[in-house]
C-alpha cells in the first residue's frame, strides 16, 4: 500500500494542504501573527510546534482507552503542557536570545488550538502511528505557512534574511510597518485570501 | 519599595501614577489583541455579533484580572521558593481552569441571571490564550508586585474587550458590503484588524514604560 493510501499517510498529506490548519481552518493564528517578524524566531517556533503536536497526538492516542471521557480535555492539556515545558527548557538552554524575545509565546503553544484540535478530532479515535503522522502533518502544515510569511516580513521590514543582509539591497528602505503588528494582520489576510481562492476554489467564504 | 521611592525622587510617577501607566499601557499601547495577537481565535469567531462580544469581553476582563493576581501569588509564594518555575506552564493552566470552574459554580448558585447572560463564554475562556498570555507576559515584565499584576491583568482584559467590541461594530457595518469572494469571513476581518492595529500604533508614542 502506498504511503498516501494509509490512514496516517492520508491524514498527514491532507493537513499539509487541503486542510491546512492556518489558512484553511484559521486555527492557531495568535502565534502566526506574533513570531513571524524574524525568520529565525519563526523557524524555532515552528520546530517547537511540530514537536509538540506530533508527540502530544501520539501520547493522547496511546492513552485514549484509559482516559475517562469527562476529564479528557484536562488530560490533553496536561500532556501538551508537559511537551511544551520540554520545548521551553530546550530553547532556554540553546537559544537564550530567541527565548527572551518569544518566550511567552512558547508557553502559549499550550493553548494553540491546532494541537488541541488534532488531539480531539483525530488522536482520540485512532491508533498511535497514524495519530503521530497526523500531528506531524498539522505541525508541518503550520510551518509551511509561517516560514513564507516571515520571509516576506523580514525581507521587507529589515532588508535581511535570517539576520543576514541581502545582497543588492544594502540601501533598503525599511518597510517598518511590515515588522509591526499591522503588517502581520495584512500578511495573514493575504494568506487567507490565497487559501480561500486557490485551495478549494473559494467555496468556504462565509459572510463578512 | 526602595526602587519606587527612588523613582519618585527622580520626578518619576509615584506608586499610584505607576499603576495608572501600567493600566493605560496594557489597554492601549500594548493592546493584548492588536499588538500581542492573543485571543485571536475567539476574536475572529465571536466578533460577528455585538451582544456576544460584550458578554465575552466582560467575562475576559473578570477572569484576566483575577487569574493575574492568583498566578502572581502562586509565582511569588509557591513556585519560586520551591524552585519549580519550570512547572509554571502546567500550574498556571490548572489554576485558570480551576478558577473558571469555580467562578461558574459561584455565579450559577448566587446569580442565575448573570449565569445565563454569560452562558457558554465562561467555559470557553479556559482555552482563550489571552488569559494564559496575560499571566506569562506579566512575569516576563519582571519587577511587578501584586498590585501591578492585578492592574496589568485588568488593563489587558479591558484592552481585549475594547478591541472585540470595536471589531463587532465595524463588522456589523460591513456585513452588506461587497467584499471580494476569497476575502469573506476571516480575510476581511484580518484586514480590518490590521487597520485598527495601525490606529493603536499611534498610541505607542504617548506612554513610555
Amino acid at each position: 500500500m502506498a504511503f498516501k493510501d494509509t490512514v496516517g499517510g492520508k491524514a498527514f498529506l491532507v493537513n499539509l494542504w487541503q486542510d491546512n490548519p492556518v489558512f484553511r481552518q484559521v486555527l492557531g493564528i495568535c502565534s502566526t501573527l506574533a513570531v513571524t517578524n524574524l525568520m529565525k524566531n519563526t523557524a524555532l517556533m515552528c520546530a517547537g510546534l511540530v514537536f509538540t503536536t506530533a508527540f502530544s497526538s501520539l501520547t493522547v492516542s496511546f492513552l485514549r482507552k484509559h482516559t475517562p471521557k469527562q476529564v479528557r480535555m484536562m488530560a490533553q492539556v496536561l500532556i501538551i503542557a508537559a511537551y511544551v515545558i520540554i520545548v521551553g527548557i530546550f530553547m532556554k538552554a540553546y537559544f537564550p536570545e530567541v527565548h527572551k524575545l518569544i518566550g511567552p509565546y512558547v508557553g502559549l503553544i499550550i493553548t494553540n488550538c491546532i494541537i488541541m484540535g488534532r488531539c480531539e478530532a483525530f488522536a482520540t479515535q485512532n491508533t498511535p502511528w497514524p495519530s503521530f503522522l497526523d500531528g506531524l502533518g498539522a505541525g508541518i502544515g503550520y510551518s509551511l505557512v509561517l516560514i513564507p510569511i516571515s520571509m516576506v516580513r523580514e525581507t521587507l521590514g529589515f532588508g535581511t534574511l535570517l539576520g543576514f543582509p541581502l545582497p543588492g539591497i544594502e540601501n533598503w528602505t525599511r518597510w517598518t510597518i511590515m515588522v509591526m503588528p499591522p503588517g502581520a494582520f495584512f500578511m495573514l489576510a493575504l494568506v487567507a485570501w490565497f487559501g480561500n481562492t486557490y485551495v478549494t476554489g473559494g467555496k468556504q467564504g462565509s459572510a463578512a | 519599595m526602595l526602587e519606587q521611592v527612588s523613582l519618585a525622587a527622580q520626578g518619576q510617577p509615584g506608586v499610584l501614577g505607576q499603576l495608572v501607566i501600567i493600566f493605560l499601557a496594557a489597554a492601549f499601547t500594548d493592546n493584548i489583541l492588536l499588538s500581542r495577537f492573543l485571543g485571536m481565535c475567539s476574536f475572529l469567531a465571536i466578533s460577528r455579533q455585538m451582544k456576544t462580544s460584550i458578554g465575552l469581553g466582560i467575562a475576559v476582563v473578570f477572569v484576566t484580572t483575577c487569574t493575574a493576581g492568583i498566578n502572581y501569588l502562586v509565582h511569588a509564594y509557591v513556585t519560586v521558593p520551591l524552585g519549580i518555575e519550570f512547572l509554571e506552564y502546567i500550574i498556571f493552566i490548572v489554576v485558570i481552569a480551576a478558577f473558571v470552574q469555580l467562578v461558574e459554580m459561584v455565579v450559577e448558585r448566587f446569580s442565575p441571571p448573570l449565569y445565563f447572560a454569560l452562558g457558554i463564554f465562561l467555559p470557553l475562556i479556559t482555552v482563550n490564550c489571552a488569559i494564559l498570555g496575560v499571566s506569562l507576559f506579566m512575569l516576563a515584565k519582571q519587577g511587578y508586585g501584586f498590585w501591578q499584576s492585578l492592574v496589568f491583568g485588568a488593563g489587558s482584559g479591558i484592552g481585549w474587550m475594547l478591541a472585540i467590541v470595536l471589531m463587532a461594530g465595524i463588522r456589523s457595518r460591513i456585513r452588506e458590503d461587497k467584499v471580494p469572494e476569497g476575502l469573506r469571513g476571516a480575510g476581511i476581518t484580518l484586514i480590518v484588524s490590521g487597520i485598527i492595529a495601525l490606529a493603536f500604533v499611534g498610541f505607542s508614542g504617548m506612554i513610555k514604560f
